[in-house]
């Protein structure tokens, strides 16, 4: 007589080890919860840092990684030290910059929306003298309206940056609108999408340099000519694989007198990082996931153990219709292992639609990563395993008169 | 009745506990020859149920030897004992024990569920089991919505569904009104006429009188029994 022959089909398994959980649906339903919560929150942490950090790497990779920012520093003692005027041309020499753009920060001059706004409360946002190609190199948009042009450029006409047209109340429909800057309207005649690589134009109001020269005195001496200027960041496109190399070269080039006195930064450095910020999950929220995990745990083997002692008659039974030790330990902790997977599938539906509602909304790509919820799946089983474990061993210690036995 | 014994019984003793000791079973012996239908008789407390469990493997012996179909229970593992209950051994029970959630059908052919038979000779088997106590046409019914009697018939074609070597029943008519009770015990007779071994444990003589064999105990120990001595006999002769 063989042993083996006695063995349950799989089907025949999965049937008996989910009998408890059929009869009692509810009370499955319930403690299942406990470990969908856990798994759904660890999921939604871990998609939600991937969606944020895959949405900040596919914008670095439309901004671009070869963009360079020269701006005006500060000498060793502190003062500070203004770029020289001719250096955004300086920089279009050097052998691998491609494109260069740069503003001038018109200081002390704010935007407001009307005259009677005293001229400390500037709002945070400032006015920026920009050339003409600004919004090629740095790949912003236009949100709405249009950009300077060589005949815009030279009359009082302002284009926002994102921030400052929400600070200054003015949105999509703008004809007509104006600012008050530097004792004078300004017509708005564009408003400009957000500008990840140099977040100070997004808070500034923009003007043509012949405009600031003619409306708002910016000018310099350069070779005793009077010019508009000077700038105050210079924005430089380089070979994307001469990056590294032109670097070095930038601050004596603008400023061959005081090269310590300029800052030379790429931008998408601090994008990366906060790319690599993002990707670290919330740890918080991940520990209270497992916190729920836990509790769910200790919810199952509860359930379990109860399960164990109400169903004394069952095991009896099953034993007496030839169930061995084994088999009935096999079908409770397989039932805790369902229940706790149940748990963890439905879980990880959760947190993966909770990443994309979210993901979507931010238009970030969803990504879920495998880890995430193969991770989600495979502890849930663990937990299940584990909950399952004693009560699973109680029952078939239990002596078959014993569970026939009726109270 | 000249069947080859499917049960024996050999100076089994049951004690339980240690302090102190009681003793359940004392010294019993009888033998169950193939087709026969017997009832074990007793008042309560005598020992009846320590019996059954024992004769059904469910419970090991303190002492002495228990053989089914010849085999010694003892020299056994709890897998190997498994699969004799599995497929030797049938149990009804007082409280019929069956599963609410599932059909008449599938309650019955659980009853082969770890014999190792493949699922659709199971329900094959539990038809032809239903038909012979008479409920083909509850078939698809749920235990929950049949009468006691009707339940009880079930719980009989589970233990019949695998032609076991023997049929245990424990006071099988004890949880039924007098009438049903009658119509299980005219099924039981029914079963036994057409060849199935048939124990049955009652405390009730007159029930127990209605049976071709009767074994009395009383304190754990056989005091009679209407065809013991020549059973004794062949037990002792067979080779151990
Ligand atoms: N697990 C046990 N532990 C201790 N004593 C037990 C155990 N099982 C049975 N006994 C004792 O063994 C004796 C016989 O019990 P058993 O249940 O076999 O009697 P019975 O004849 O079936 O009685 P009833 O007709 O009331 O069911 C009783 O004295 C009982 O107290
Ligand atoms: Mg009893």
């Amino acid at each position: 007589m063989s042993a083996a022959s006695g063995r349950l089909s799989l089907k025949d398994g999965l049937r008996v080890a989910s009998v408890g959980l059929r009869a009692r649906r509810l009370r499955a339903a319930l403690s299942a919860l406990g470990i969908a919560i856990g798994t759904a929150a660890i999921v939604a942490v871990l998609g939600l840092s991937s969606s944020s950090q895959a949405g900040l790497l596919a914008e670095i990779d439309r901004l671009g990684t070869n963009m360079l920012t020269v701006e005006a520093g500060q000498t060793v003692t502190g003062q500070p030290v203004e770029l020289p005027t001719e250096a955004p041309s300086r920089l279009t020499l050097l052998q691998d910059v491609q494109q260069v753009a740069h503003t001038g920060l018109i200081k002390g001059k704010g935007v407001y929306r009307s005259p009677i706004i005293p001229a400390t409360q500037t709002g945070g946002l400032q006015v920026r003298a920009a050339s003409l190609d600004l919004l090629t190199v740095l790949n912003t948009n236009v949100a709405e309206g249009s950009w300077l042009n060589p005949g815009t450029a030279r009359v009082p006409v302002a284009v926002l940056g994102s921030v400052a047209a929400e600070r200054l109340g003015i949105g999509a429909a703008f004809t007509g609108e104006r600012v008050w800057l530097g004792g004078q309207w300004f017509d708005v005649v564009g408003v400009l999408e957000s500008s990840p690589l140099a977040p100070d134009v997004d808070t500034s109001a923009l003007i043509g340099y012949p405009a600031a020269k003619r409306y708002l005195g910016y000018l310099s001496l350069a070779r005793g000519v009077r010019k508009a200027g000077p700038p105050s960041s210079i924005y430089v496109r380089a070979d994307t694989d001469r990056v590294a190399a032109t670097q070095p070269l930038l601050a004596p080039t603008a400023n061959p007198r005081e090269p310590d006195g300029v800052d030379v930064s790429q931008p998408s450095d601090a994008l990366t990082a906060r790319a690599a910020a993002a990707g670290a999950f919330n740890s918080l929220f991940l520990g209270l996931g497992v916190v729920a995990l836990i509790v769910g745990a200790v919810g199952v083997a509860n359930i379990m153990i109860i399960s164990v002692l109400e169903r004394r008659s069952e095991i009896g039974l099953r034993r007496a219709l030839g169930a061995t030790e084994g088999q009935i330990r096999m079908q409770f902790l397989t039932e805790s292992i369902l229940l706790a997977a149940i748990g963890g599938i439905a879980g990880v539906l959760a947190g993966i639609v909770a990443t994309a509602v979210y993901a979507s909304s931010k238009n970030w790509a969803i990504v879920v990563p495998v880890e995430a919820w193969a991770g989600g799946i495979a502890s849930a089983i663990l937990i299940g395993a584990a909950a399952g474990l004693l009560p699973a061993i109680r029952a078939s210690r239990m002596s078959p008169t014993e569970a026939l036995r009726t109270v | 009745m000249s069947g080859e014994p499917v049960l024996e019984l050999d100076e089994v003793t049951k004690v339980y506990g240690e302090e102190p000791p009681v003793a359940a079973l004392r010294g019993v012996s009888f033998s169950i020859r193939q087709g026969e239908l017997a009832a074990i008789v007793g008042p309560s407390g005598s020992g009846k149920s320590t019996l059954l469990h024992i004769m059904g493997t469910l419970e090991r012996p303190s002492s002495g030897t228990v053989r089914i179909r010849g085999i010694d229970a003892e020299r056994l593992d709890d897998r190997e004992l498994s699969l004799l209950r599995a497929r030797e051994i049938g149990f009804v029970f007082q409280q019929f024990f069956l599963a609410e959630h599932a059909t008449v059908r599938e309650n019955v052919a659980d009853g082969l569920l770890y014999a190792g038979v493949p699922a659709p000779e199971r329900y094959r088997r539990a038809d032809e089991a239903l038909e012979r106590v008479g409920l083909s046409d509850r078939a698809t019914f749920k235990p929950t919505k049949i009468s006691g009697g009707q339940r009880q018939r079930v719980a009989i074609a589970r233990a019949l569904v695998g032609s076991p070597a023997i049929v245990l029943a424990d006071e099988p008519t004890g949880n039924l009104d007098s009438r049903t009770g009658a119509s299980i015990m005219d099924l039981l007779r029914e079963l036994g006429a057409a060849g199935s071994t048939i124990v049955m444990i009652t405390h009730d003589a007159s029930l127990a009188d209605q049976l071709p064999r009767q074994i009395r105990i009383l304190d754990g120990q056989v005091v009679s029994d209407s065809r013991g001595d020549h059973d004794l006999t062949v037990a002792e002769s067979e080779p151990s």
